[in-house]
């Protein structure tokens, strides 16, 4: 089928369009030179802005945790509900939508390529069943591999490559993308109620420290030449003082940088930014890290915005989660996964008039507006952790417009509001900016070539939002833009036209994108490796991978190592 | 006409080993229904009752009553609980009310249990056309 | 002869995934690592008592017919109906219950799955209270002390505590295995002494001490892996421990209660609680407060008797407080061997683990208002569709009445009770023998399933069964959405 788009003003950051009114012609489900302009179907954009397709570098949508949540929240539910019509599913949730849902929603945002960050190995299975039902994006997953006994006991010995071989076969098998690092070493201190408190803690056992687990990952991210680079979810992470040891993982992976490629990529920054000795004298750590990232290029960051509103978090941090459980005293679930990984999960609710939650929102907006360079902060709201991420339309609103932030600081706690750094940032990013952190910059982090961008050859994954760049001015006219990005006029999914008027037309089903990594020298699954693995897993190691059938549309993406 | 001893008891339902593997073998095995026709019951409550065991013993309680094969039971002591395995004939006498939380109530039941030695164990055919008239 | 290995067992919520099936001109002729129930399915489950052809009830007698015939009249009776239930889904794979999810949202229903009769209330007080768990690995590898409350393993699950607590070999904690042999040894010799000596002497069988009266034995102070059981029997389970609760029926609630205070460092006013004396209480709550890595299952035993949910919130908050003063998860013993995964997808797709109700056009979520035994009681349902399961077997007698009264559909490999009272009977494959798939271990640990021979000529899997009753439900309504429009 060929579709053409006309008159649009187009935002390709990639290809350094900016805002030029142009076509962008379809065919095949990818974009190209130009089609039958009489045969082709036609959307007339005139007077809309065209960007290519949303990608989220960071949400949990799927997976045992995010699950788990589903079930321990039918509060969330209730009131939010979507019924079944003749092309979509039923579903519910508002923190924590059901599938079909999660899909949908994101669609009508003109989001079409989705990273799920968190995913425990052994049960890997699930993550990709529920991905199967969340239909209308392109998806991805990442292993959880920062805990990973098989990791610990190589990195212990120095064994990079053999480590890195290990890595390229669980890649593989658990239809994965990229390395995730959680709390790195905590984690499996964790299994017996400890953390660790810095990088070069030992992790108790192991006779390892994070910051051996951060590069020697790192390095073996470099030999599997994967698109993205580590995935990092820092140590000590929501705990005041932590911005030194965000500073600290960015620092201790500094040498590996090759001038080319980023080496790192410190997720749901906001959490990781906090100065002060303790609640009470929290403050905002931006600045530093905005100083830091604006003087090094082996590093990217996305946000964690937080949203004042009432959420679920998530996350594989065990401790951080258990300590998030005695700050709030709401119900807490904790799952640890052998050999592997934990999770934690603590129903949350930002507070404006919380000094705390105040400040938090402060930082992450602080943080996106410092950091000079668009492409090296995404925006997310580490979903459902900060807020839903049907809230990115607000956010969007808060980094074109200082009026938007303005009328959202005046109601927030005073005392946060006087420490605020935002006052004195002029700052407003315009649509080209928008596009890097929304789609450009998200699928260059992530090595999506075909992704973030409407050159021809591109995924035609296109969303086209009435707003018109011309007549509006974002900085005053921030709710109509809102309103805009909130419903997209047409959302194009494989050069199919799935979203029209922010109501979705057509259910069609996302591909499962995953790492084929090809060693030169693949990973030897002896018959002591099987013993091993009898012994550290309570599953045989036939049924451990997931097999390519678990996905609905799979997309095996070939990735030549270097050993 | 012998008069029996009635006991008044509280009555457990669950699980046994012999009715998990009769339950695989199929439900209409004499494995499964042999499972699932007994009544454990205490040494010191059987002596009260004054019958031996595999002798048949009529269940009551406000819901149902059934007859099932007294057994001696070598979980003990627990004199005053009697226990029978999942299935039809439990069914009959378990405490439907779910308290409004869906579940209804299979533990911890008073009932009344009575030495039947001459009323028959029914058939699972038997059993269904007694008590739903359908079969 | 071919040997099929790592297999998942498809009985109970243990998920066995280790057994070794031989294979003889189709059919397995020889089990190898399973239990006693593992073994009974594999060898026995094609027994007289399948049902090889789809069955339809015609003037009170069942009859013969075509898959084609039976998926219609059961479309009809579906398509039909006003508020239908979907009930069973625990012994079927994922895969059968995303189908049948679909269903149940197209025809306007309630689907239900077993844990409304099993672990319902847990449920519920997990999302009262949340749940600190983990997968069974973890216990294998670090708990130093394992308590079954409410449970046997050793009937229900009987290889739990061999491949994943008490007698497993962890990373860093021992099996315990020796240990109790040791101590069946020494209890052997003990018995042959009492006999000789009641032989000599006494000439009668001394009665057993009450148990009750039992205070905690040395050695539950010692390091490494202990095993206590706390149940209203002496289950066979509880011999094996190292400790033995014996609590009065009906009255976990105050023991659970009890345990709570005593780790808050309170003081009891009374001597016994539920029939244990406190000071025995007070030397467990001590040894719980110690271990390194505790793990509390809890079954039926707690979710059946008075109190319900109540007990599980009990159970669960004191496992949540002990995480104050060291490690300690605690986890439901699921029964079926899939019941966890009807649950996961369930929820994914509604958002709701069971009892969902689709009347409306979304899906609601009411335990005590949408579970299917309250719905039979209020005799609103209409028509029924029950898959792998037996509720005629498992249901109180009150809600089976209405159950039968309905227009029932009954898909299942073997004839039962529920499938007697059907009006039209489907036999399905085996799921883990003869079609593969995917269940959730108790942990929600996701384990694949295998097709290790042949379903008879003919016999359909569930999922496939399902697609087709679907189909023909869409086609029908569609179909009627044209005549009303005309």
């Amino acid at each position: 089928m060929e579709l053409l788009i006309k008159n649009g003003f187009v935002f390709d950051p990639t290809n350094g369009v900016k805002g030029e009114k142009m076509d962008i012609a379809v065919s095949d489900g990818k974009i190209v030179e130009k089609v039958n302009e009489r045969k082709a179907k036609k959307i007339d954009a005139s007077g809309m802005i065209v960007m290519p397709g949303g990608v989220d570098i960071h949400c949990h949508i799927a997976g045992s945790e995010v699950n788990t949540g589903r079930l321990l929240r039918p509060e969330d539910h209730f009131k939010d509900f979507e019924r079944k019509t003749s092309t979509t599913r039923s579903g519910v949730g508002y923190s924590i939508p059901s599938t079909f849902t999660t899909g949908y929603r994101y669609a009508r945002m003109g989001y079409t390529t989705i990273m799920n960050p968190s995913m425990p190995p052994l049960e890997a299975k699930h993550t990709h069943e529920e991905l199967s039902d969340t239909p209308m994006v392109d998806k991805a997953s990442y292993p959880l591999l920062g805990d990973w006994w098989f990791v610990l006991e190589y990195l212990k010995d120095g064994k990079i490559e053999e480590c890195a071989r290990y890595i390229a076969w669980i890649m593989s098998s658990t239809k994965g993308y990229a390395i995730k690092i959680v709390n790195p070493g905590g984690l499996e201190a964790w299994g017996f109620g400890h953390n660790v408190s810095s990088i070069d803690d030992q992790v108790p056992c192991f006779c390892i420290t994070p910051r051996e687990i951060i590069r020697g990952l790192c390095k073996v991210n470099k030999l599997l030449n994967l698109p993205h680079t580590i995935h990092v979810h820092t140590n000590n992470l929501g705990k005041p003082g932590n911005y030194q040891t965000a500073l600290e993982t960015m620092k201790c992976v500094e040498d590996l940088y090759d001038g080319n490629k980023p080496a790192i990529h410190i997720t749901h920054c906001q959490f990781s930014a906090f100065k002060g000795d303790d609640w009470a004298s929290l403050q905002s750590g931006a600045e530093e890290i905005a100083n830091y990232v604006n003087t090094h290029s082996h590093v990217t960051l996305d946000m964690g915005q937080v949203i004042f509103t009432d959420t679920t978090t998530m996350t594989a941090d065990g401790p951080f989660q258990y300590t998030l459980y005695e700050l709030s005293g709401n119900k807490w679930v904790n799952h640890d996964v052998e050999t592997e990984t934990s999770a934690g999960i603590v129903p949350f609710r930002y507070r404006r008039k919380r000094y705390v939650h105040a400040v938090q929102w402060s930082i992450g907006l602080e943080l996106a507006l410092l950091i000079k360079d668009p492409w090296k902060i995404f925006m997310t709201t580490d979903h459902p952790n900060g807020g839903p991420f049907t809230s990115y339309p607000k956010i969007i609103a808060w980094f074109m417009s200082k009026k938007a932030r303005e009328a959202a600081l005046k109601r927030i706690n005073p005392r946060a509001r006087s420490r605020s750094l935002l006052p004195t940032i002029d700052r407003e990013l315009n649509f080209y900016d928008i596009a890097v952190v929304t789609r450009a910059g998200q699928a260059k982090a992530l090595g999506l070539i075909n992704k973030g961008h409407l050159g021809v050859g591109a995924d035609a994954d296109i969303a086209i939002y009435n707003v018109n760049p011309e007549k509006t001015d974002p900085s005053r006219k921030y709710k109509l833009v809102r309103r805009a990005f909130k419903r997209a006029a047409y959302t194009v999914k494989d050069g199919k036209i799935v979203v029209k008027d922010g109501e979705v037309l057509k259910h069609v089903e996302g591909a499962t994108m995953w790492l084929d990594v090809q060693s030169l020298e693949p990973a030897k699954i002896t018959d002591d490796v099987k013993r091993r693995f009898r012994e550290y897993w309570t599953v045989e190691y036939e049924n451990y991978p997931v097999t390519e059938d678990y996905l609905e549309v799979s997309n095996p993406i070939p990735i030549k190592a270097c050993v | 006409m012998v008069t029996y001893q009635k006991l008044k008891v509280t009555l457990l339902t669950g699980r046994t080993i012999e009715q998990g593997v009769g339950k695989e073998k199929g439900k209409t095995s004499q494995e499964y229904v042999d499972s699932v026709t007994v009544c454990f019951i205490d040494p010191e409550d059987l002596r009260k009752l004054g019958i031996k065991e595999k002798t048949n013993v009529q269940v009551s309680t406000e819901h149902g009553s059934v007859v099932v094969k007294a057994l001696k039971s070598i979980r003990g002591p627990h004199s005053g609980i009697i226990y029978i395995p999942y299935g039809p004939w439990a069914n009959v006498i378990v405490n439907p009310e779910t308290h409004s939380i869906g579940m209804p109530s299979l533990k911890g039941i008073p009932a009344e249990i009575e030495p039947a030695p001459n009323k028959p164990l029914l058939s699972l055919r038997a059993l269904l056309n007694q008590q739903f008239g359908k079969d | 002869m071919p040997v099929v290995k790592a297999v998942t067992c498809p009985v109970c919520g243990s998920l066995c995934d280790d057994i070794e099936l031989t294979i003889q001109e189709g059919k397995v002729v020889k089990v190898k690592n399973g239990c006693a129930m593992c073994e009974s399915k594999f060898l026995g489950y094609n027994g007289e008592h399948r049902i090889l052809k789809p069955l339809i009830r015609k003037n009170g007698e069942f009859v013969k017919t075509s898959v084609k015939e039976a998926v219609k009249r059961a479309a009809e009776i579906l398509a039909e109906a006003n508020y239908p239930v979907l009930y069973g889904w625990s012994s079927t794979n994922c895969e059968a219950t995303r189908v049948g999810i679909e269903l149940a949202e197209e025809v306007g229903g309630v689907i239900d799955n077993t844990s409304v009769i099993c672990h319902g209330p847990s449920i519920l007080s997990v999302q009262d209270v949340g749940i600190p768990s983990c997968t069974l690995g973890q216990i294998r590898h670090r708990a130093d002390l394992v308590i079954y409350w409410g449970s046997d393993p050793w009937s229900a699950h009987p290889r739990h505590i061999e491949r994943y607590t008490a007698f497993s070999q962890g990373r860093f904690e021992n099996s315990a295995w020796r240990g109790y042999l040791t101590k069946i040894k020494a209890s052997q010799v003990r018995k042959k002494i009492e006999s000789a000596v009641r032989r000599v002497f006494l000439k009668e069988a001394p009665s057993i001490p009450p148990l009750i009266r039992r205070e905690p034995p040395p050695s539950i102070f010692r390091e490494g892996r202990k095993l206590v059981i706390i149940d209203v029997r002496r289950t066979r389970s509880a011999q094996m421990a190292d400790y033995f609760i014996q609590v009065e029926p009906n009255r976990d609630y105050e023991l659970l209660q009890a345990f709570r205070a005593l780790i808050r460092d309170e003081e009891l006013e009374v001597d016994q609680v539920a029939g244990v004396p406190v000071e025995y209480l007070e030397e467990v709550a001590d040894v719980m407060i110690r271990c390194n890595f505790g793990v509390l299952f809890f079954g039926v035993g707690l979710t059946m008797s008075s109190g319900k949910l109540r007990n599980i919130d009990a159970a669960l908050s004191l496992i949540r407080d002990l995480n104050m003063r060291t490690k300690f998860v605690i986890m439901p013993m699921r029964g079926h061997f899939n019941v966890t995964g009807a649950n996961t997808v369930s929820t994914w797709q509604t958002g709701y683990p069971y009892a969902v109700d689709f009347s409306l056009g979304y899906p609601r979520y009411n335990p005590g208002e949408t579970s299917v035994v309250d719905v039979l009681l209020r005799k609103e349902s209409d028509a029924a569709l029950v898959i792998a399961s037996d509720p005629v077997a498992n249901f109180p007698r009150k809600a089976v009445e209405h159950l039968v009264k309905n227009p029932l559909i009954v898909i299942d490999p073997h004839m039962n009770a529920t499938a007697q009272m059907a009006d039209v009977v489907f036999p399905s494959a085996f799921v883990g023998i003869e079609a593969c798939g995917t269940a959730y271990r108790m942990d929600h640990v996701p384990l694949p399933l295998k097709k290790v021979v042949e379903p008879p000529r003919g016999v359909l899997t569930d999922e496939e069964i399902l697609r087709r009753i679907l189909s023909e439900v869409k086609k029908m309504r569609k179909k009627r959405q044209v005549e009303v429009a005309a």
